[in-house]
């Protein structure tokens, strides 16, 4: 089991601690789930997102060969831009979820899974040309999410300028508490947020100079799932898989088709299933694995995620429903069992539509 | 006096009538308590039976009956306040009363010091 560098910080801080794809990580601090969600949508938390994994690819062909993995292009990506991505398989299937930054003329920071990192690491080394230069950088990259609508007052009143926070999907250069940080306008939450990626050994410091500052709290794994669910956000091996496509996960506008690329012709069949959110009429969730079934008692889909839903005082799901079966906004579906208890109609995504993620900073 | 099952539910026996909830560690242990399902007014139970469900933001757990009986009335409280339990688990946040109970069941559970230190061995873990 592996350890980030803020075990120390979260023993402190009195986390509950629970294994994760492979890492003890907090899933909550005394506060509870419930406040540590209510205050990032309301002020900002700090997580520790250490346990993600960070891939440095470079050198020639570096940015077309990752273009060819790829369901969206890399090649006409921007430097200083982030972009949400799927590296994919033969058959369309997405290996991984992940966020490329451009980082140089022939440079990407790969940022994906923890529990996927050793098969992306495998399947860049087997994929990209000899001279692309690969490097897992996972264990000596320290990643910090602050995220909530007060980030970025957050960052300004730890000495950042308001011209130095980048816009949505950017990245920046900054000097934060003295550190050199990649400072990017991203996360997993729904509210205005940033990621902050610093050397592994300097991250507990600037950890507690966040903690320090006014309106910061932190936030563990499971508020960064009711937060991301409520926001509509797919957690990789949970709502999408090598046997989900990207389009089929609803990102179908995001896909550029009129490029080369590997798990392109597998796409050409079209999608099979059909992500959608769902509210349910009461606060019991419906959890993984529970199959849908229409009002005529017909299963036509399974459940990928479900919770109590903190900001909207009921329980959401998400599910992907067969195609061929109706999944029109309004449409009645039960969940477990036909007819069962658990029932709730077919809604549009984000569940929580007043987040702050977009918001124009002054 | 106060009873405890080994799957940290306690009871209350006063008047013949049994008050049923879960325990503070099972509380804290659960986290924010976001659902509980009430039993319904009538309903027979045996010892160990599924009573109640209750359901956390992470994990569903069922509640078994400590004694039987059958349901004299469930804390309506809960239906719209489930955190409640997680506020005051062994007083204002109790499940449900059972009448028709068998005093004599409480034998079967852990006195007070025994589920103390139950509890406190599971906390050394």
């Amino acid at each position: 089991m592996l350890d980030t560098p803020l075990k120390t910080e979260h023993l402190r801080l009195r986390a509950r601690m629970v294994p994760f794809a492979g890492w003890t990580m907090p899933v909550q601090y005394p506060e509870g789930i419930r406040q540590e969600h209510e205050h990032t949508r309301t002020r900002a938390s700090v997580f520790d997102t250490c346990h993600m994994s960070e891939f440095r690819i470079s050198g020639p062909g570096a940015v077309s060969g990752l273009d060819r993995l790829m369901a969206r292009s890399t090649e006409d990506q921007l430097q200083g831009s982030c972009r949400y991505n799927f590296l994919m398989n033969e058959r369309g299937g997405v290996l991984d979820d992940l966020i490329l930054y451009r980082v140089g003329e022939d440079e990407s920071l790969v940022v994906g899974n923890a529990g996927t990192r050793t098969s992306d690491l495998v399947w860049f080394k087997e994929s990209l040309p000899g001279s692309v230069r690969i490097l897992d950088e996972t264990m000596s990259t320290g990643k910090i999410d602050l995220q909530g609508p007060l980030s970025a007052e957050v960052l300004k009143n730890a000495g950042l300028e308001s011209d130095s926070l980048p816009g949505y999907f950017r990245w920046k250069w900054v000097t934060l508490f003295g550190q050199k940080a990649l400072l990017s306008r991203t996360g997993y939450t729904g509210e205005l947020g940033f990621e902050i990626y610093i050397p592994w050994a300097r991250t507990p410091e600037i950890w507690t100079r966040l903690l320090e500052q006014p309106g910061v709290l932190p936030a563990g794994l499971g508020a960064r799932d009711t937060l991301r669910l409520e926001a509509g956000l797919p957690l990789y091996g949970q709502d999408m898989d090598a046997n989900t496509t990207p389009v089929e996960a609803g990102f179908e506008a995001m896909v550029q088709m009129d490029r080369s690329f590997i798990g392109r012709e597998g796409l050409l069949a079209g999608p099979k299933k059909f992500f959608v959110g769902i509210r349910l009429n009461g606060r019991r969730a419906a959890r993984h694995g529970m199959e849908v079934y229409s009002n005529e008692g017909q299963p036509i889909g399974q459940v990928t995620s479900g919770s109590f839903a903190p900001s909207l005082g009921y329980a959401v799901a998400m599910a992907y429903i067969r195609d061929g079966a109706t999944r029109t906004e309004g449409t009645p579906v039960f969940m477990n069992e036909p007819n069962s208890v658990l029932s709730g109609q077919i809604t549009g995504l984000p569940f929580y539509k007043t987040g702050t993620a977009r918001m124009k900073l002054p | 006096m106060k009873y405890y099952t080994e799957e940290h539910e306690w009871v209350e026996v006063e008047d013949g009538v049994a008050t049923v909830g879960i325990t503070e560690y099972a509380a804290r242990e659960l986290g924010d308590i976001t659902f509980v399902e009430l039993p319904e007014k009538g309903s027979e139970f045996g010892q160990g039976d599924v009573l109640s469900v209750v359901e956390s933001v992470k994990a569903a757990s069922d509640v078994f009956a400590p004694v039987s009986g059958k349901v004299l009335s469930a804390n309506r409280i809960l239906a719209d306040r489930p955190e409640l339990i997680n506020e005051s688990p062994e007083e204002d946040g109790w499940i449900c009363k059972l009448a028709d109970v068998d005093e004599k069941e409480l034998e079967n559970l852990l006195t007070d010091a025994e589920y103390g230190q139950m509890v406190s061995n599971l906390s050394k873990d």
